[in-house]
């Protein structure tokens, strides 16, 4: 019985199919993947609505406001006024701008942040595109985000769009190096680029009582931290936020952007952020696995939401408590600290493997990556000492 | 393998790679050659080479290309007006078109269909780079490194 | 119909020539590079043809080939592109017809 309801959408992806029965084999092909992208696009374009409200009233509640609350019950149809808004805006190109380049701008954005669902596996036997290198893919195609950033500061022919587009591209280059790095040990763990075989191996109960995730062992909680920080910047989202911070350069790359195309860069950046927090998941957090043995009689994809909107609160959590970092700051932390850490995630696995897997083996690498995270911040510490700002004249 | 993909796919990627020669804006032309790079990837994709055309894409698309719009973008006194052009590359360019593919067209023993080959798996490709190249692997890892290095020394500051 | 070897090889050979055409007649040492990247980027897609279209079951020397030159070619833009800003700062120009002095 739970199997069946856990299976539920490929069934009825079979049962669609099962018209075309006789039709050639390219037609069934195309009409498989025509049902992928529009289940996707669904999901996620929901989702992004419902994200985009239930941040501003997480935000709202902690910063002691109501929040949006006066479409709809609870202000839940928040997001169609926006949308309508968005839409029926003008839609202003500015008369020096390079109209192709500041066209294809968002378009590319969000193609590129879409592309990206496709190879999340949701649950089991529900990845949208199988292919054998489906993390490769997902890194592949997301650092074309960094070309389309650049197209629209070029594209906007504006001091301030340009200024925003170079911290952007500065950041997400910095950063996409730990992210890439630290989704190697899990890789080498495994033995395999696919996503499907990823959260396989991460099936099964340690003692019938913990989930087999990567983030319980040593390395894999490192990098698991490693890669959601990263993760924060290659979103754009607060504590790294520079590249549209709108005290200093007004809104970065977006600038010139209105209605329509403001939009599109607003839901490929929530988009972005979905398939970063569904990659960490298949990552380190088990995929759509169950956290319990009991609990697998829930389904799936149920469990994968769960985990995504668990993530994606910690990201609002974070937007509602952290202050914006300065630029130096941060590229300091993405090369002194970010990088070396990430290599050590790599050699904690390796010895994680060679000294068999067990409490041994835990230990070890625990040691490797205590050591290295020492070294490292005796190193970088600064000797600044920190206490509350004292105002000499304003009291 | 579609002979119908192919044909879209080559024309689309030839087109780019026309409009990356011969676009005037130099802006135009460095985002045409990363359409072209997508065409090639798409057609070691209809080749059966998924890690190479994902490779491709990765260093091109998110390196790459990068690197090209960022010198467009420190060399600015140039930009859009790029005058001269050359007549005779062309006609250079036409005569070893036209001489690779009479040579092409006229070797039988290159109009041959593809083999049933099996899948090439990444773990393939990972276990053979490891055995059999281990060695030019690590030169091109050192090379890479050499090339950082010059890179970095290239673009500092000159001393007056 | 089942495409050939010889269709690769024709839009390889149009793309080597495209390459050759941005090398040989633009005067931008941008556009010379970018010529050269799809002249490389020609090479490439032959290699993983002739890999394709050769004897199965062997070691895939050809992906490898293309894998290699891959990297090569990203270290060779590396540098290019970093040479090409060092002209710049010195001669203020980017034409490579105006760099035709020999002291510094």
């Amino acid at each position: 019985m739970s199997n069946s309801i856990d299976q539920v959408f490929v069934h009825a992806k079979q049962w669609l199919l099962s018209s075309l029965t006789g039709s050639p084999g390219w037609v069934v092909q195309v009409a498989s993947i025509l049902i992928n992208i529009f289940m996707l696009l669904a999901v996620f374009l929901t989702l992004f609505a419902l994200i985009s409200v239930l941040e501003r009233k997480i935000l709202a509640r902690m910063q002691n406001r109501y929040g949006p609350n006066r479409v709809g019950p609870f202000g839940l149809f928040q997001p169609i006024a926006d949308g309508i808004k968005m839409l029926i805006k003008e839609d202003i190109v500015p008369a020096r701008a390079d109209k192709i380049v500041h066209f294809l701008a968002p378009v590319l954005i969000a193609a590129v942040a879409i592309l990206t669902l496709g190879v999340i596996p949701y649950g089991r036997n529900m990845t949208p595109f199988t292919i054998d290198g489906g993390i490769l893919f997902f890194f592949a195609v997301g650092s074309a985000t960094e070309l389309a950033v650049f197209m629209a500061g070029w594209g906007s022919n504006n001091k301030f769009s340009m200024l925003g587009a170079m911290r952007a591209i500065a950041q997400m280059f910095s950063y996409e190096l730990p992210l890439i790095i630290t989704a190697l040990p899990v890789v080498m763990v495994v033995g395999s680029l696919t996503p499907d075989r990823i959260v396989a191996a991460q099936a099964g109960y340690t003692f019938d009582l913990v989930p087999r995730w990567f983030v319980f062992t040593p390395w894999g909680a490192a990098a698991f931290v490693l890669f959601f920080v990263s993760g924060l910047v290659e979103s754009n989202r607060t504590p790294f936020d520079v590249p549209e911070g709108e005290s200093e350069i007004v809104a970065g790359h977006m600038t010139e952007y209105s209605g329509f195309k403001y939009a599109t860069f607003f839901m490929a950046e929530y988009i972005g952020m979905f398939a970063v927090s569904g990659l960490a998941m298949t990552l380190f957090l088990g995929g759509w696995h169950a956290p319990a043995r009991i609990l697998e009689i829930i389904p799936s994809y149920v469990w994968f939401f769960v985990k995504l909107g668990s993530l994606l609160f910690v990201y609002i959590w974070v937007r509602g408590t952290l202050p914006r970092t300065r630029i130096d700051q941060m590229m300091n932390f993405a090369w002194k600290f970010m990088l070396p850490m990430a290599f050590t995630c790599v050699i904690a696995a390796a010895v994680w493997h060679y000294a068999g897997r067990g409490l041994r083996g835990w230990l070890w690498s625990f040691l490797v990556i205590a050591i290295v995270y020492t070294a490292l911040s005796t190193l970088l510490d600064t000797g600044r000492k920190l206490a509350p700002r004292v105002y000499r004249f304003a009291e | 393998m579609n002979s119908a993909a192919l044909i879209i796919i080559a024309v689309f990627t030839l087109a780019a790679a026309l409009a990356a020669a011969t676009l005037r804006k130099l802006m135009h032309a460095a985002l045409s050659l990363v359409v072209v790079f997508v065409g090639i990837a798409a057609l070691f994709f209809l080749l059966g080479a998924e890690f190479v055309g994902l490779a491709l894409v990765f260093i091109y698309v998110g390196a790459v290309a990068v690197l090209v719009v960022f010198t467009i973008l420190l060399t600015p006194r140039d930009v859009g007006k790029d005058r001269g052009f050359n007549w005779g590359g062309a006609i250079v360019a036409v005569a070893v078109f036209g001489g690779l593919t009479w040579s092409i067209l006229n070797t039988q023993s290159l109009a041959v269909v593809a083999p049933h080959m099996p899948a090439l798996t990444v773990k393939q490709i990972g276990k053979t780079l490891m055995t059999i190249y281990v060695w030019p692997l690590q030169c091109v890892g050192l090379l890479l490194t050499a090339a950082l290095i010059g890179a970095l020394i290239l673009v500092m500051e000159e001393k007056r | 119909m089942t495409p050939t070897l010889q269709i690769f090889l024709i839009v390889s050979a149009a793309l080597f020539s495209t390459g050759l055409l941005a090398a040989l007649s633009r005067r931008h040492a941008i556009f010379i590079l970018i010529g050269i990247e799809m002249m490389l980027a020609a090479a490439n897609l032959n290699f993983i043809a002739f890999w394709r279209f050769g004897p199965p079951h062997q070691p895939p020397t050809g992906v490898m080939i293309a894998l290699f030159s891959i990297a090569i070619a990203a270290a060779e833009a590396a540098v290019g592109l970093a040479m090409v800003i060092a002209v710049y700062r010195h001669y203020h120009t980017t034409n490579v017809d105006q760099l035709d002095q020999l002291r510094g």
